[in-house]
């Protein structure tokens, strides 16, 4: 029966146009057309932007001030590298950088850690108070970062974190780890009941069936989680522009001090946003599967 | 020994302890911290009630990122919801769909700091570094080509109009007129132009010549040997408001109007010969600052919204939509009285999520904004951090902001707990 059903819809095209005759298909396949016509302008339209600023990071500074990107394409010779080499080789660009790198891998570790080890709790132990915790986590999906600025400021001021990596990372943590215990107990919650009893049955310790029965099923809610936190701490420029100093700045803080002469250093900020982008287009384009899920489960933050 | 695993209380401390810890110290303690600093002034000593509050309420500057805020919410979730909803429509018609959501989610995965960078260089004013000027000027000028003679205006007698330059003084037949124009570069002269000389009118016509009358140690007003006509000058002859005569200067800026037998007209130079090349719009200026940051807000979010409004699509039973099509219902009707209904739990839930995110948008203002327009696209996010951390200095009030932005958001808080409690149960 159920097989008869899938023929049937598979014969009936997506569009929905019922077989009249020529002149209605024909002005199906010309609407069609039209329909992607439309899409592929929309597409254009968000990747001229990008590309804009890609061949910008490709042409020197006179070239830039001279004549828009656009005009790479009747003048490819004026395409280098020099920008980049001229960057990489400046220590305050590099290092921040690194930085990046240096915030937001243990961010992103911290945060899967404990985001799962707490939605274990939430999810397979029973304790009073679990109903509160899980709305309260559910409650600052969408906590705006600005109520805690100010007092982590002078927290972080008092114990010698202020204008530190550990400091920039902590933030981080914490204000990821609602969304990471949202995601993560809401993927936990769906495994079977059987496998966590009869886990139990055996007499495996909750931190056995932690590490030997949940993890390896949640996988791909924490491979998505890894590369949403990931992203997201690399991407950020509020944090880090509050809780780093000059050594321990990102490259969006880094970049910021240039944003004033816009028009004449086109060259050096389209190349550090290019610099600063690299990673999460790499991690986007290898990963998007994993992202988007990310991004879709996280909708709420 | 526990007698039942997983049924003891004191099995989860160490499993939640990490979390709790870093949630407590650094998110719910600040939040209790900030409303109290709420109420106190800038030094942090001095108790002061509500009035950083009524501060906030009276600043103009905080009035305009209310202002901008406002106009943020009312019209970008609800566009990039409606665009979104077409979009995720039509990609269900072709077969790229999924190259062309990757396309438009990439900038979801860039920060918004670089997106802010790629669209300050977009709307870059100079039509020679702006993509979006450089487009407006090419079109422009396919349809009104530029001026001749831009910025030139006659040395003296005439009065610049709407219409162009008009003669003080009337003429009639058999007059000559001089017209000396300056305020123009003689290198920018086009290469035909001859020697300007003194034309003669004769019987019933009216003759004159337009020259460019700015040679060094030559007379103002008067012809001398090295100063050329300009070729291509439109010239009117006006009679009571009305044009009776039209006509262009030659090679050598001479120009005559044959037929002028009866009374008087005014000579008028029309201002199209003049007019400043067209340089594109100001989008960075304080007037289009605000509608230009949403344009590039709607770049990075319209991707998510597909996603997500594809996901729901893909989740409507396709029966219902065929049963529709069976009743004789057109494709528009379909989507109106079917997907819409039946999406309508997802297109919320998608605009909720947009609302929370402009409420607390900063980058995107704090990069494409210049410094001296940033007063004009101020954002409560952007006032906040300006107020405690740039150049205010006042964390008093910078507490107070963040409250209020809190309150802004407590809404969404409660509908994400509803809608998860009504999920579980």
């Amino acid at each position: 029966m159920t097989l008869v059903a899938d023929e049937v819809r598979i014969e009936v095209p997506v569009s929905g146009a019922p077989r009249r005759g020529v002149l209605s298909r024909l002005a199906s396949r010309l609407g069609n057309g039209f329909v992607q016509l439309v899409l592929a302008l929309v597409a254009l339209f968000w990747l001229v932007p990008v590309f804009g600023l890609l061949i910008a990071s490709l042409r020197d500074e006179s070239a830039n001030t001279a004549s828009g990107w656009w005009t790479v394409f009747t003048k490819p010779t004026e395409l280098t590298l020099a920008n980049y080499a001229e960057l990489v080789a400046n220590r305050t660009v590099w290092q921040s950088f690194l930085n990046t790198f240096y915030i937001a891998v243990p961010a992103t570790i911290l945060v899967v850690v404990m985001a799962a080890l707490a939605s274990y709790a939430l999810s397979w132990i029973e304790f009073p108070g679990r109903e509160g915790l899980t709305v309260l986590v559910v409650g600052l999906l969408v906590m705006p970062i600005q109520v805690a600025l100010i007092p982590v400021a002078k927290l972080f001021g008092a114990i010698g974190l202020f204008g530190t990596i550990t400091g920039v990372v902590l933030f981080h943590v914490a204000f990821g780890l609602p969304f990471a215990i949202f995601l993560l107990r809401n993927f936990f919650t769906g495994i079977p009941r059987d496998l966590i009893e009869a886990a139990r049955m055996d007499g495996a310790t909750e931190w056995v069936i932690f590490k030997r029965v949940v993890l390896p099923v949640a996988k791909p809610a924490i491979a998505s989680l890894t590369i949403f936190q990931f992203l997201w701490v690399w991407n950020d420029l509020l944090v880090a522009l509050v809780f780093a100093d000059q050594d321990s700045a990102p490259i969006t803080v880094a970049l910021r001090a240039q944003l004033r002469q816009f028009g004449t250093n086109i060259d050096t900020l389209a190349t550090g946003a290019f610099l600063s982008m690299i990673v999460p287009l790499a991690v986007f384009l290898v990963f998007q599967k994993y992202f988007v899920q990310g991004v879709l489960a996280g909708s709420t933050k | 020994m526990d007698a039942a695993p997983g049924r003891s209380p004191r099995q989860a401390i160490p499993f939640l302890l990490p979390a709790l810890v870093v949630l407590a110290a650094l998110v719910l303690y600040p939040l209790v911290f900030s409303l109290i600093r709420s109420f106190f002034d800038a030094s942090g000593e001095q108790f002061v009630g509500l009035r950083n509050y009524v501060d906030t309420f009276t600043d103009p500057r905080t009035l305009t990122a209310f202002r901008n805020n406002v106009i943020w919410v009312v019209v970008a979730p609800a566009a990039v919801t409606g665009i979104g909803l077409v979009l995720a429509v039509l990609t269900e018609r072709i077969r790229w769909a999924t190259a062309f959501r990757l396309v438009l989610f990439m900038p979801m995965a860039i920060s918004l700091f670089a997106s802010g960078i790629i669209f300050r260089l977009v709307y870059e004013e100079a039509p020679n570094q702006g993509v979006v000027n450089a487009v407006l000027v090419g079109v422009h000028d396919v349809f009104s080509p530029s001026s001749n003679y831009p910025g030139a205006r006659p040395r003296d007698g005439y009065t610049a109009t709407e219409a162009g330059f008009t003669a003080n003084a009337p003429a009639r037949a058999g007059d000559t007129i001089m017209v000396p124009l300056v305020g123009f570069s003689p290198q920018q002269v086009p290469a035909p132009a001859l020697p300007a000389s003194v034309p003669q009118a004769g019987q019933g016509e009216l003759r004159g010549v337009v020259w460019l009358d700015v040679s060094v140690g030559g007379k103002a007003g008067r012809i001398d040997p090295t100063e050329r006509g300009l070729p291509g000058v439109a010239v009117e002859a006006v009679r009571d408001g009305q044009v009776v005569a039209r006509t262009t200067t030659g090679d050598d800026g001479r120009f005559t109007f044959p037929d002028l037998t009866r009374g008087e007209v005014v000579v008028r130079l029309p201002s199209s010969s003049f007019t400043l090349p067209f340089r594109g719009l100001t989008w960075l200026g304080p007037s289009l600052i605000t509608p230009v940051i949403i344009s590039s807000w709607i770049w990075i979010m319209t991707g998510f919204a597909i996603t997500f409004i594809a996901a729901g699509l893909s989740a409507i039973p396709r029966d219902a939509l065929e049963a529709a099509r069976v009743d004789g219902a057109t494709e528009w009707q379909v989507f109106r009285r079917v997907t819409i209904p039946l999406l309508s739990p997802v297109l919320l839930v998608v605009f909720v999520t947009l609302v929370i995110n402009v409420l607390k948008i900063f980058e995107l203002v704090f990069v494409i904004a210049p410094g001296s327009v940033q007063s004009e696209a101020n954002v409560l996010a952007l006032q906040m951090w300006q107020v405690s951390f740039g150049t205010g200095g006042d964390q008093g009030a910078g507490s107070a902001l963040a409250v209020i932005l809190f309150l802004l958001v407590a809404p969404a808080m409660l509908f994400n707990i509803r809608r998860f409690r009504r999920e579980r149960s």
